[in-house]
Formats: C-alpha cells, structure tokens, sequence
C-alpha cells in the first residue's frame, strides 16, 4: 500500500516545507527556552564549582553571598582555618556592577580574591590567556564573555585596573561575567566611600563634641581611623580536608563561630531552589504558552490542509477506503510537520538563537529528545480535530445533487 | 436476464418521519444486464441521486431489494456486513467531475483501490496499465491528473471505476463537463468496457447528446421507474 501522507507531501512539498519552517522558529524558541534555563541552572553551579569550595561560611541567618548580602570580618577566616577538618579558608567579596569598556559597558560580577595562587578558594581555577593576578594590587582576570581584552584598562569606582588574563565560563547565578581583582581593592570598590562623602564625615565626625573632646587627644583621629578602614567580606570560602564530611565540619563552624555556613548542596538548592526559582517559573509558563500556541497552529494549519481535501476525502470513503487509512494520513501529515518544524526548530535553537542569545543557552540532549516526543504528541493531539471533520465527511458528497 | 448484472426490485427510500416524511424513491425497479449500459434520466428532484447513492451503498433504502451479480446485498435490510468492501470490490463509481486524487499519479489513482483490497502494488499498477491501453491514456501513466486535459482525466475516472473488475458501475453524469465530441467518446468507452469486462452500466445523465446512444432508458419521475427502448443510435 502506497503511503497517501508521503504522497501528499512530495506533492505540495513547499507548502510543507515553508509551513514546517514556521512552526520550527516556534519550536526554535521553545527549545530555546528550555536552553535559558538549564543555561541558568548550569550558571549557578558553574560558579559553584568554579569557587572551588566545600563550605560557605556567611553572616549568620543569611542566605548570603549570593542569594542575600552577608558581611563578615575579613579575619574571621583564620580562626576558621584552625579548625578540624578545614584544609583552606579565602575571604572573598562579591560585587555586581556595570563596568565601562571600549564601545560601551558590560554588566559584570567583580570578585574579590585573597593572595595566593590557583587552587586558592575564589581563584578562577584555569585561564585561556594571559596569567594570573600576581601583583597585590590594580590587576584584573576576566571572563572572555565580558568582551574585555588583555591589556585593556577598566575603571572599577575609584581605581584603574589592567586586564592580565582571560577566564572562561566564568559566571555569577544570573550569568553575569565574573572580573577578579585582590580581595584589599575589592574591600575599597566595595565599602569605601568617595572622596567627598569621607570628608563629610569626617567634618561631621569632627562637629561630634563626643568625638572631638579636648581632654581626649587622638581620639579624634582613632575613630576617623576607624570609619576608613573596610574591616568586611561577603564570605569566608572553605575546603574541606579529604576523608572529613563537609557537613561535620560545618557544623563545628556553626556552633563555634556562631555563623550561618552551606554545603555544596544547600547552596545549589539556594541557588536553583530560590534566587533561580521565578525566572524558572516564569520560563516554565513560556514553555506552556508556548507549547499551546504551536498546538494550536498545527491544528489549524492541519485542520485547513484536511479541509481543502473534503472532496478526495468523500471519494476515497466512497471507494472503500478504511477510516483507519484516513485517520494515517491526517496523523502522518501532522507529524511530518511536525518532524519538519523540530527540525528546523532544533537547528535554529542550536545555530541561530543560542549564539546570539545574550545568555548562556544550554541546550541538552534530553531536552531535545523530551521536546521531540512533546512535538509529536502534540502534533497527534493537534490532529483530532482534522481527523474527527474528515470522519464526518458522508461519502454521499462524492455523488452530486 | 441471467443472474449477473444488478436488480433492483421495488426500492423505496423515505426520508424523515412522520408528518415531514418525504417519499424519494416511490418504486424502482432495474434490471441491468452483464455488458449492457443503460441510461436513467429524470428532471430535478426526480430521485436519481438518492437511487444511485441508495445503488452506491451509500445510503440505506426504506424498503426493497438488490442483487448485485448472484448476492442479494439488500433485502428489507442490509445482506452485507462491510459496506466499503462492498463500494471497493463490486460497484465501481465514474463521477460528474473525474474527482482524482491529485497528489498521486494516474496509474496510482487507478491502482490505488486493487491496493486498498489488498492487492500487492506492482499487480494493482498492472492491472492500471491494462486498462489504460484500453482507453488509449497509456502515454500519459506517469502524469499527474493536473497535467491532463478533461476527456483524459475522465478516462483515467473510467479506468478508476473498472479497475476491481465490479460487475456494476454507477456514472454519474459523466459526460456533463465534455464537448459533444468528447462526451460520445466516453460513452463510446464505456460501452466498449461494459462488453470487454462483462458490467452492467448505469449512466445517470441529463446530456441531450449522448441519451440517443442507449438502447434502454429507464426514467425517474417523482421517485418512480419506468422503462422505455432508446434509440441505440451508432457511435458511427
């Protein structure tokens, strides 16, 4: 038996064709939808892993660093380093800001890192050129995806920094990319206020009878002291020696240090359970949406191509042709259209949309496996409609009057 | 008459019920030899297209009989289970308008019902073939219906109609979009092919042109037959 589908097909193939096209920039989208988020997902435990820690230890009853700002003393890290089972501790602060670059700017995540070397808790753990901060001060490493090239000079507030390597994949949970700079300039781009706003204070400091009493030499100059220097971090990063369970050891630092500490996993469900969660959701609708909107385009579109058939439809009846011979060809029709629009749909996702989509799309093979037997499950929903009119068709039509 | 061909004997079809029931088949009553064809001609409303879908299988008469070669198929009731069976292997259908499919070939339009009655492909495109060399379309067995011209395209209907060997064919005004030249022509094939493979024709027409050529005619009036000699003028 010939295949009536496949004949169709072949003979009004553009109709097809360009029709599948239509639908594949629609299934295009819905893949790429589905990439947004698990490119989201891949983001924050991207800069898990990248961070190179077992244990985040932040301010207490915070979801901090990245969920919620946490700020900690800078030497908190050395009585946590003494601790059992600790094998390194970095102090690390965090810092979204929009950052000035040749042809215009670029939203980044300013990291700032302790001394020491790659391995370093904090440390972007590979490059792909240049080298590493080696100075203690005005040195950046970059994310390649912030457009930012070796060499090139970026003003962070108050100082100017050089850019001395290049990282990859780099990112911070919203896919912002990461710059890295030393922890003391990150403290300063972060706390230490402009050169206005310090003397303001320090007149208003001053004007204090309380801080300025006459009896009291240098106190005056103690607390001015005090109010410039930037004491603060976001976080203290820590591995975990090997053979020691990253949960006991934070459960030591909770309950000496009095401080709120995550494991791996309690920082990704932060991350992908909560600071992720509504663009997640509002993702999860699009798809939805999404997926009705196609539904109800194949229907349509098969809906009038089984329309504009009523004629051969009634004859093929009246010649003995089976339901079941007539359902097929709807049903194969749709889910060519189907194939065709996951397709193209599929190679659009992967060719056009994600490289010029501004986030990272990741697009797996399970999605698209998943996505496949959604578009022809709905391809075969989308075909009830056309198969139940064509059903309906008397074969009397076929005979005049 | 021999117990081929189809019978009809006091067919009655009423539509509806009650105080809107409408009578469209009174009585009818045919007889229609192997190899003969014969014309059934009747004005507007007269009840031809509800004889031939009631003959057609399409839809269920009121009341009656019909044997179709040596099977009653309907008696006061349906004697066949599988009516498309029925519509597929033993009554084949010639329309107004050739009605082929248009994204198959002509030799698949035609082996596209052996094929149906499940019939391997390169048989039922042979038995196409056949029948082409009969009705001079072999030339054009790999053109699509789009690429052919009227009295072509009817020819592959005909060829459509023989194609299972049923032992009637119903035509329905198949004459009406032809020329005269064409439509004599047709009849002319239809004739030849009713001899050739032993059916029984039923040419419902209104064409002035091709009545003189039967030579039996049986009337519609108001849902009643009634048969008269034709005149059996040559194709000549």
């Amino acid at each position: 038996m010939i295949s009536l589908a496949g004949r169709d097909i072949l003979h009004s193939w553009g109709k097809f064709v360009f029709t599948g096209m239509g639908l594949g920039l629609l299934i295009g989208i819905t893949l790429s939808m589905a990439g947004i988020y698990r490119g989201m997902v891949d983001d924050a435990k991207v800069l898990l892993d990248n961070s190179g820690a077992d244990l985040w230890v932040v301010q207490k009853d915070t979801l901090g660093p990245y969920a919620e700002p946490s700020s900690i003393y800078d030497d908190i890290w050395r009585g946590i380093r003494g601790m059992p089972g600790v094998y390194q501790a970095a102090n690390i602060t965090y810092l979204t800001m929009q950052v000035s670059k040749e042809g215009g700017d670029v939203r980044v995540m300013v990291a700032g890192i302790t001394p020491g070397g790659p391995g370093t808790p904090g440390w972007p753990p590979y490059l792909v050129a240049g080298r590493q901060i080696t100075r203690s001060h005005y040195e950046a490493v970059a994310d390649i995806a912030s457009g930012l090239k070796l060499g090139e000079r970026i003003r962070l507030r108050r100082h100017h920094y050089t850019v001395v390597g290049l990282t990859r994949r780099m990112v911070s949970s919203n896919g912002d990319p990461m710059v890295f700079i030393p922890l003391k300039d990150a403290q300063e781009e972060q706390f230490l206020k402009d050169n206005d706003a310090i003397r303001a204070q320090r007149r208003r400091t001053a004007e204090n009878p309380a801080f300025n009493r006459p009896g009291v030499p240098g106190l005056l100059d103690a607390i001015i002291a005090s109010q410039s220097t930037n004491p603060y971090v976001n976080a203290v990063l820590v591995r975990v020696k090997k053979g020691h369970d990253p949960e006991q050891v934070a459960e030591f630092i909770r309950r000496w240090k009095r401080l709120t500490v995550y494991t791996r996993s309690q920082m990704e469900e932060i991350l992908v359970g909560k600071l992720i969660a509504t663009a997640a959701k509002q993702i999860f609708m699009f798809l939805v949406i999404l997926s009705l909107v196609s539904s109800a385009i194949v229907a349509f579109i098969i809906y009038t191509l089984t329309l504009g058939k009523i004629r051969e439809i009634a004859v093929l009846k009246l010649i003995g042709t089976k339901n079941r011979t007539i359902i097929g060809l709807i049903m194969q029709q749709s889910i060519a259209l189907g194939l065709i629009g996951f397709v193209v749909g599929k190679i659009s996702a992967t060719l056009l949309m994600a490289p010029i989509f501004p986030k990272y799309v990741l697009l797996e093979p399970l999605d698209s496996a998943i996505g496949f037997i959604a578009v022809v499950m709905i391809c075969i929903l989308s075909s009830i409609v056309a198969i139940r009119a064509a059903l309906r068709v008397d074969p009397a039509e076929a005979i005049g009057g | 008459m021999s117990g081929k061909g189809i019978q009809i004997m006091g067919l009655r079809k009423r539509y509806g019920s009650g105080d809107t029931a409408v009578d469209a088949l009174k009585k009818v009553d045919m007889r229609v030899a192997p190899g003969e064809v014969v014309g059934l001609i009747g004005p507007s409303g007269s009840g031809k297209t509800t004889l031939l879908k009631c003959l057609g299988a399409v839809i269920e008469p009121t009341a009656g009989k019909m044997i179709l070669g040596d099977d009653v198929i309907y008696d006061d009731g349906w004697k066949v289970k599988d009516l498309r069976a029925l519509r597929r292997d033993r009554i084949g259908f010639v329309f107004q308008a050739p009605y082929l499919i248009p994204f198959l070939d002509i030799t698949d339009n035609v082996a596209l019902l052996p094929m149906l009655a499940g019939i391997p492909n390169a048989e039922a495109r042979n038995r196409a073939r056949e029948l082409f060399k009969a009705l001079d379309v072999e030339h054009r067995a790999k053109a699509m219906p789009s690429q052919l011209s009227g009295g072509e395209q009817q020819r592959v209907a005909i060829a459509r109609g023989l194609v299972n060997r049923p032992p009637v064919i119903l035509a329905d005004e198949p004459t009406a979009p032809l020329d005269s030249e064409r439509a004599l022509a047709v009849i002319r094939i239809l004739n030849d092919m009713a001899k050739k493979f032993e059916t029984a024709i039923i040419v419902v027409t209104h064409d002035e042109k091709i009545i003189p050529t039967f030579r039996r005619i049986y009337h519609i009036r108001d849902g009643v037959t009634y048969e008269e000699a034709g005149e059996g003028r040559d194709f000549e």
